[in-house]
């Protein structure tokens, strides 16, 4: 209870001492207040990992009542992964906001949303009263819009933080539906309530869990309520594209897993249809992140694909539920809260290597990078641990979640129904595509950004980040490899979370444990062998090559000696055969001048992709709604006498209906006896 | 144990036996069957050259690639008898751990900044990504035919009684068959004789390596062939002891090789643009493995 008090006192605090601050000062007490309150938070996280459960309950108003304060595992494990990667992440935010120093105000005002934005996320984890709960959400929303349009003097900026906050409160006013639904209904705000209303009626559950999806998973970005992010991550400044790939759009998913633990709908219809939106989500991100140059947008096509291969987890776990497996269902959730922690590193970890290749560059376009390996060795080592664990290659991370997954969908062939197999056939291929094109995207993102020649010359010098700024990397990057090594430490630490779902379903406490980790002890010993293995044949090939003759010469044109940075493979060439042969799924438009004549002039070719999900869900409703309000624009028609007369057809109608509503209804009565 | 042996002696014949059947068909004597490896011990003693374009990535891929073709291979069952390392899944860690070689040559190829081998990597990229679905299905197929989720135990449990096992068998073989030779670039995908470069996949990817690293590039590609026909072994040897699979394992591995050699002697690469197609409707072929396998549970009613 204290605790608490302390941890909006620091809030506070720092809030008003930072803009009377200088800006280095800004900075360190922004980053000490962050420390502060998520070292506070993670002793309960860690205390509930452990088993322990806590419940509060705040004075709260009026309006609100009691506002209850609790937390189990679940709230936990995402309060750890937010901490986490909000600490690295504004560790990582000083110095690259170093570049804005003369933006004094600015600067405050972004410090002060950062601090903002984690104490919101840290209370959407644990707060159980629903008008609280929309408060500190739209605190969310608010402050991470401030904190994406710190360039607001880009168009294109300002355009991105718009979308995303009209997206935000379109998935705001999801929630509210359904937070109002039951508070009519049971006339208590608590979320216990929601519980108590939805238990004994399938229908109203389903109905009420659906409404709570749509708007969750706006903010999770499940196709097709995606199309805010990818305008989004890439105008936000690195760390901040980092924390909202990271842990935001995690808080969807928190919701979704919570909502599960409050509704309790029927699993295996929810599971049937979660199943279904994360196989297409996970391939229609992948698909469109290959087709992007911009490698900020390509990461953030990513993060769709990514929540889509948690959001298979989820599915394949309800299923679990609905069908009394308890295999199927501790490794679904199982695979989808350790995927959450996964991809928040190694995603979070891709975008602070973009903000340091956008540091040295000023360039996001992959187009006109090439060889940054050379001048930035280290953060290309770090992108290249992070590509490959995102790729969901051993022996990283993102094969262990992959893995707990793969295996769910295979253990649960053995008493699988025809309908079931055919689900499974199509998730399997699903999630192989998914591996497949990951791989296809990130050995081109890595490829054409840090490898081969510059393709473009910079007039300043190109240089590597500090080392301080490159420590909050490392960080991440040596979690990613212990993850790879020691899985079955997480998953241990992932048993109370999972027994909150699956753990109905057991008689014995020692099954749940053996379902996840006896499936992953022995991926941990290849894994072992694996990078053994590597370091084996390493050193093999040192002893051998010590004596031998090195040569250095220019790459092999086969026998083309006019090499030039402008011969090489570009990223739109090393994707072209991808390209022929998804054409149906993507949109790209082309614009190209073809060479002409025996003595050509100038010849260009230039292509642009483009979302179909976002031209048929938003782009062409929002033209039909313009053409349709385009026809009442006479009302507006600039003459103040109007306006009057309509203020005063307003208040008469006010004041008439009421009179005349006895009248109406005998109207109607009227009709009705005819 | 004993199967990552038999792989290895397998490896060092497959390639000259593939070189020796084409030789044969083309009417000429060949070299001898031994030559592959002559060479590769021959690249071993080598020294290299670097393009001065390449950095650390093109150093340690060779190496990665190599080391992770071997931890597939310690995978690999024998029939009835467990290979190295045996566990729930262990197909997944096959074609996973088979990935990260492909993203190291992939991105190693790009290392080098030529245009060439950036072409490679990509067509690369993308066939080793649509030949992925096969396997898996074919391996989901097998499991759900067993109720087994480990190679092993998938392939001791493998009866082949029936007609329509009998088909699943051969389509399986020809599915894993078809893989091997995606995976190693051979004739109906990629011809690894080709004097174009415009025209070849792998064989443009390694360009610029020399030395050790080639030798470890080609012998990867031997052992690939080594493992891929010991998986087709495994379709057919199940529960039968030692005495009979042993010369069983190496009359099957000649056999494919001379199935390779054929191929290679009688078939034209195909169109770049047509080998996606080609190589997708494996993955058909393995949804019929499918079909056939709910057909002997009786899942269709």
């Amino acid at each position: 209870m204290r605790i608490i008090e302390v941890f909006i006192v620091i809030v506070v605090i720092a809030t008003f001492l930072i803009p009377f601050l200088n800006v280095k000062r800004k900075a360190i007490v922004a980053f000490a207040a962050i420390l502060l309150c998520a070292l506070l938070s993670s002793y309960f996280a860690i205390n509930t990992l452990l088993g322990k459960t806590y419940e509060f309950f705040l004075p709260g108003s009026l309006i609100t009542g009691l506002i209850p304060v609790r937390i189990d595992s679940l709230s936990g494990w995402f309060m750890l992964i937010i901490n986490f990667v909000y600490i690295t992440g504004s560790f990582y935010g000083i110095f690259y906001m170093n570049a804005y120093n003369e933006q004094k105000n600015n600067l405050s005002l972004h410090a002060v949303a950062l601090i903002f934005l984690h104490s919101a996320l840290i209370s959407l984890c644990v707060i159980q009263n629903s008008m609280v709960f929309l408060i500190v959400w739209e605190m969310m929303a608010l402050s991470s819009f401030i904190l994406i349009i710190f360039e607001h003097e880009k168009t294109a900026t300002i355009k991105a933080g718009i979308n995303f906050l009209i997206q935000s409160h379109i998935c705001i006013i999801f929630l509210m539906l359904g937070f109002i639904w039951v508070a009519i209904k049971q006339n208590s705000f608590d979320f216990n309530a929601i519980t108590a209303y939805a238990s004994g009626n399938h229908g109203v559950a389903i109905i009420l869990f659906l409404c709570f999806f749509i708007g969750l998973s706006i903010k999770a970005g499940f196709v097709p309520f995606h199309t805010w992010l990818p305008y989004a991550h890439p105008v936000a400044p690195a760390h901040i594209s980092g924390i909202m790939s990271g842990v935001i759009i995690k808080i969807g998913i928190f919701g979704i897993l919570r909502m599960l633990l409050l509704i309790k709908p029927d699993y295996t219809i929810v599971g049937y249809i979660i199943l279904t939106i994360s196989i297409i989500s996970g391939l229609y991100g992948v698909m469109l992140a290959i087709i992007q140059h911009n490698l900020k947008k390509l990461l953030a096509y990513h993060s769709i694909e990514n929540i889509g291969i948690i959001g298979i987890g989820i599915g394949i776990g309800c299923i679990g539920m609905g069908s009394n497996n308890q295999v199927l269902a501790s490794l679904g959730f199982a695979a989808a809260l350790l995927h959450t922690l996964n991809h928040g590193l190694f995603k979070s970890l891709l975008f602070y290597a973009a903000g340091n290749v956008y540091q040295a560059t000023h360039i996001l376009n992959i187009e006109s990078l090439g060889g940054l390996v050379k001048k930035m060795p280290q953060t290309a080592f770090l992108f290249l641990i992070a590509a490959i664990a995102i790729s969901g290659i051993p022996p990283f991370n993102g094969f262990v979640s992959e893995f707990l997954i793969y295996n769910g969908l295979f253990s649960w062939l053995h008493d699988a129904t025809l309908a079931a197999l055919i689900t499974i056939v199509f998730s399997i291929l699903g999630l192989v595509l998914i591996g497949g094109l990951a791989l296809l995207c990130f050995t081109k993102a890595f490829g054409i950004v840090f490898l081969g020649n510059p393709r473009h010359e910079f007039q300043h010098e190109i240089k590597e980040v500090s080392l301080f700024q490159l420590m909050p990397l490392y960080l991440i990057a040596f979690f990613i490899v212990f993850i790879g090594l020691f899985p079955i430490l997480f998953l241990n630490l992932l048993y109370h979370p999972i027994a909150l779902f699956a753990g109905t379903l057991i008689n014995h406490e020692s099954a749940l444990s053996f379902n996840t980790v006896g499936v992953i002890q022995p991926i941990n010993w290849a894994m072992w062998m694996l990078v053994l293995l590597v370091i084996l044949v390493f050193s093999i090939r040192k002893i051998v090559t010590r004596k031998q003759k090195v040569v250095i010469e220019p790459t092999w044109g086969c026998a083309y000696v006019g090499f030039a940075p402008k011969t090489q493979y570009t990223a739109n060439s090393f994707i072209r055969p991808y390209r022929k042969l998804f054409k149906p799924f993507l949109l790209i438009f082309k614009h190209k001048k073809d060479i002409e004549g025996i003595f050509p002039i100038k010849s260009h070719y230039e292509s642009h992709s483009y979302d179909k999900v976002e031209k048929w869900m938003i782009d062409s409703p929002i033209r039909s709604l313009k053409s349709f309000m385009g026809r009442f624009t006479f009302l507006q028609n600039g003459r103040l006498q109007f306006y009057i007369l309509y203020g005063i057809v307003f208040i008469v109608s006010v004041i008439c209906i009421p009179v005349i509503y006895k009248t109406i209804i005998e109207f109607i009565e009227f009709i009705k006896q005819l | 144990m004993l199967i990552f042996i038999l792989i290895l002696i397998a490896a060092i014949f497959f390639s000259g036996i593939i070189i020796r059947t084409k030789s044969i068909f083309s009417g000429r004597k060949g070299p001898g069957i031994l030559q592959p490896i002559k060479d590769v011990i021959r690249l071993f003693r080598k020294g290299s050259v670097y393009s001065q374009t390449t950095s650390f990535v093109f150093q340690i891929a060779p190496t990665v690639y190599f080391a992770s073709v071997i931890m597939a291979m310690l995978v690999v069952p024998f029939g009835q008898y467990k290979g190295f390392i045996s566990f729930n899944g262990d197909f997944i860690f096959f074609a996973y751990v088979l990935a990260l070689g492909k993203f190291f040559s992939i991105i190693s190829a790009m290392d080098t900044g030529s245009s060439f081998e950036g072409m490679g990597a990509s067509r690369e990229a993308l066939y080793s990504m649509l030949a992925e679905p096969a396997f898996f299905i074919l391996m989901g197929s097998l499991a759900l035919l067993t109720g087994h989720l480990s190679f092993q135990e998938i392939f001791a449990a493998l009866h082949i009684g029936s007609y329509i096992t009998y088909a699943l068998a051969i389509l399986a073989t020809f599915v894993i068959l078809m893989i091997a030779m995606i995976e190693n670039s051979r004739m109906p995908i990629d011809d690894p004789k080709t004097h174009l470069e415009l025209t070849m996949i792998h064989e443009v990817m390694i360009l610029d390596n020399s030395g050790f690293d080639l030798g470890l590039i080609l012998t990867t590609g031997y052992l690939k062939f080594a493992i891929y026909g010991a998986l087709i072994v495994n379709l057919f040897v199940g529960v039968i002891p030692y005495g009979y699979t042993i010369p069983m394992f190496f009359i099957i591995q000649f056999l494919v090789a001379i199935a390779i050699g054929t191929i290679e002697s009688f078939m034209a690469r195909f169109r770049m643009g047509h080998n996606a197609q080609f190589i997708f409707a494996l993955t058909s072929v393995s949804l019929l493995i499918f079909f056939g396998a709910l057909l002997i549970l009786g899942k269709f009613i």
